[in-house]
C-alpha cells in the first residue's frame, strides 16, 4: 500500500503524516509513504485545498487533517477494495 | 448510555451559549458590585474595559465561527469553481468576491486553489477577486468589529471589502497579466475527476465544531492580547492623542497607513481591538479602516506563497492595485465621516 500526503509542507502536512503513520501502525499495516511537494504534481490529483492524503493514488481526503481513527477506516476500505480485486484476479 | 447526535450536541451548544451570554453582563456587575473598584483611575478604567469586553467578544466570535464552519461545508472550493465557470468579466468579480467570504480559505491552499481556478478556464480578474475578497473579509474580524463597534462598522467593513475586491480584481483582470503567470501553471494537465467527497449532515456539524476548535483555539490569546493593549491605550493614552497623527486633518495619514499596514502581518484578532482604543483617541475611521484592511487582506506570507505561481510583476501589480484601493476607501471614509 502506498500512502501519499499532498501539501506543500505546511504545519497540517506534517501532522496529517504523523497521523497516518500511526493510523498504519495501528492497523500492522505496512505501508509505503511519500511526500508529494510539488504543485505541479498535486495539481494532478484534481484537489484544490491542502493537505490531501491519497491511498494508492486514489485521494481519500483534502483540506483538513482528518483524525487517526477516521485514517485507520479509510485505510481499511482501500485496503479492502485491494484485497477484494487482488481475488477476483 | 447513549450517544449523544450530532444535532443534539448543536442544540446544546446553541443553549448552554446562550444561557452564558444573557448572564454574563449581570454577572460581571455583580462582580463589580461586590468589589467595586475605584471609577476614573486609569488602572481601574483599563480593568473594567477588559472585563466586560473580553468575555463577549470571545462568546460571540464561538456561536459566530460555529455558523460559518456549517455554512461553508456547504460551499466546497471546487463548488465555487463550477458555479464561476466562465463568466462575464464584471459579474464574474462580484461572484468570485462573494463566494471569497462563504468557501473555505486558507493561504496555505492559495497556490493549488490559483491552479484550479486556472484550469477551470476563471480569468485572473476573477481569481484575483476570490484572493483578495477571502483573507479580507474573515468572521473573526466581522466579530470583532461588530462587537467593539457596532453593526454598522461591521457593515461597512464588509461592503468596502467587497468593493475593493471586485474593482481592484476587475482592474487586474483588464491589465491582461497572463503574461505574468508562471508559464508552467498553463501547461498543468489536471485530472479531470477533482475530488469531492461526500458530506452529510452530521459532517457539517462537526465542521462547525472543528472551526471554533480550529479558529477560537487559534486567535483566543490574540484577542485577549488585543484586547488587553486596548484597554491600556483606553485607560492611559490621553484623549484625542491620535487625532493630529490619524486624524482627519492628516491628509498623509491615510496612505501612511497602508504603507505601513501592507508589510504588517497580523490577523483580524489582535488588530481590531487595538484599532478601538485608537479610534477612541481621536483617529478617523477612514485611516484607520485603510490601516486594518492593509493589515489583514495584503499579508507577507501569502504573496511569498504566490509567488510559486506568479512573477514578481504580477505580485507587485497585486499589491499595488490593492493598496490603492484601500487608500481610496480611507479617503472616502475620512471625507463621509
Amino acid at each position: 500500500m502506498i500512502i501519499k500526503i499532498l501539501g506543500s509542507g505546511c504545519p497540517n502536512c506534517k501532522t496529517l503524516e504523523r497521523r497516518a503513520i500511526q493510523a498504519a501502525e495501528e492497523l500492522n499495516i505496512s505501508a509505503e509513504f511519500k511526500e508529494v511537494r510539488d504543485f505541479k504534481e498535486i495539481a494532478s490529483y484534481g484537489i484544490m485545498r491542502t493537505p490531501g492524503l491519497a491511498i494508492n493514488e486514489k485521494v481519500v481526503s483534502a483540506g483538513y487533517v482528518p483524525k487517526v481513527d477516521e485514517i485507520k477506516a479509510l485505510i481499511l476500505e482501500h485496503a479492502s477494495q485491494e484485497d477484494t480485486s487482488n481475488k477476483v484476479q | 448510555m447513549m450517544k449523544i447526535k450530532s444535532y443534539q450536541q448543536a442544540f446544546l451548544f446553541v443553549v448552554a451559549w446562550v444561557i452564558v451570554y444573557a448572564f454574563l453582563e449581570p454577572s460581571v456587575n455583580f462582580l463589580f458590585s461586590h468589589f467595586p473598584l475605584e471609577r476614573g483611575k486609569r488602572l481601574t478604567e483599563a480593568i473594567y474595559f477588559f472585563v466586560y469586553e473580553a468575555p463577549k467578544v470571545l462568546l460571540l466570535l464561538t456561536i459566530v465561527v460555529f455558523a460559518i464552519g456549517i455554512v461553508r461545508s456547504y460551499f466546497s472550493p471546487e463548488r465555487t469553481r463550477r458555479m464561476l465557470g466562465k463568466r462575464s468579466p464584471l459579474i464574474g468579480n462580484v461572484m468570485a468576491s462573494t463566494l471569497g467570504i462563504v468557501t473555505p480559505f486558507c493561504s496555505c491552499s492559495a497556490v493549488p486553489l490559483f491552479i484550479g481556478f486556472v484550469e477551470a478556464g476563471i480569468p485572473l480578474g476573477a481569481t484575483f477577486s476570490f484572493l483578495i475578497a477571502a483573507p479580507m473579509i474573515n468572521e473573526v474580524a466581522v466579530v470583532l468589529l461588530f462587537g467593539l463597534f457596532g453593526w454598522e462598522t461591521a457593515f461597512i467593513y464588509v461592503a468596502t471589502g467587497l468593493v475593493i475586491a471586485i474593482s481592484a480584481g476587475y482592474v487586474i483582470g483588464k491589465l491582461k497579466v497572463e503574461r505574468f503567470v508562471e508559464d508552467w501553471v498553463y501547461a498543468i494537465k489536471g485530472s479531470d475527476a477533482a475530488f469531492e467527497s461526500k458530506v452529510t449532515f452530521d459532517d457539517r456539524i462537526r465542521a462547525g465544531f472543528t472551526a471554533v476548535k480550529d479558529i477560537v483555539g487559534k486567535v483566543w490569546l490574540y484577542v485577549l492580547i488585543g484586547i488587553a493593549v486596548g484597554a491600556g491605550i483606553h485607560g492611559y493614552v490621553p484623549q484625542n492623542f491620535m487625532a493630529s497623527i490619524m486624524g482627519k486633518s492628516a491628509w498623509w495619514a491615510v496612505p501612511v497607513s497602508v504603507l505601513i499596514g501592507v508589510p504588517l502581518y497580523s490577523n483580524a484578532a489582535g488588530i481590531i481591538p487595538i484599532m478601538h482604543a485608537l479610534l477612541e483617541k481621536g483617529a478617523s475611521l477612514g485611516t484607520a479602516l485603510a490601516f486594518m484592511m492593509s493589515v489583514i487582506g495584503l499579508s507577507f506570507p501569502e504573496t511569498i506563497i504566490l509567488r510559486k505561481v506568479l512573477k514578481p510583476q504580477l505580485i507587485a501589480i497585486f499589491v499595488g492595485v490593492v493598496a490603492v484601493g484601500i487608500i481610496i476607501v480611507g479617503y472616502l471614509f475620512n471625507l463621509i465621516y
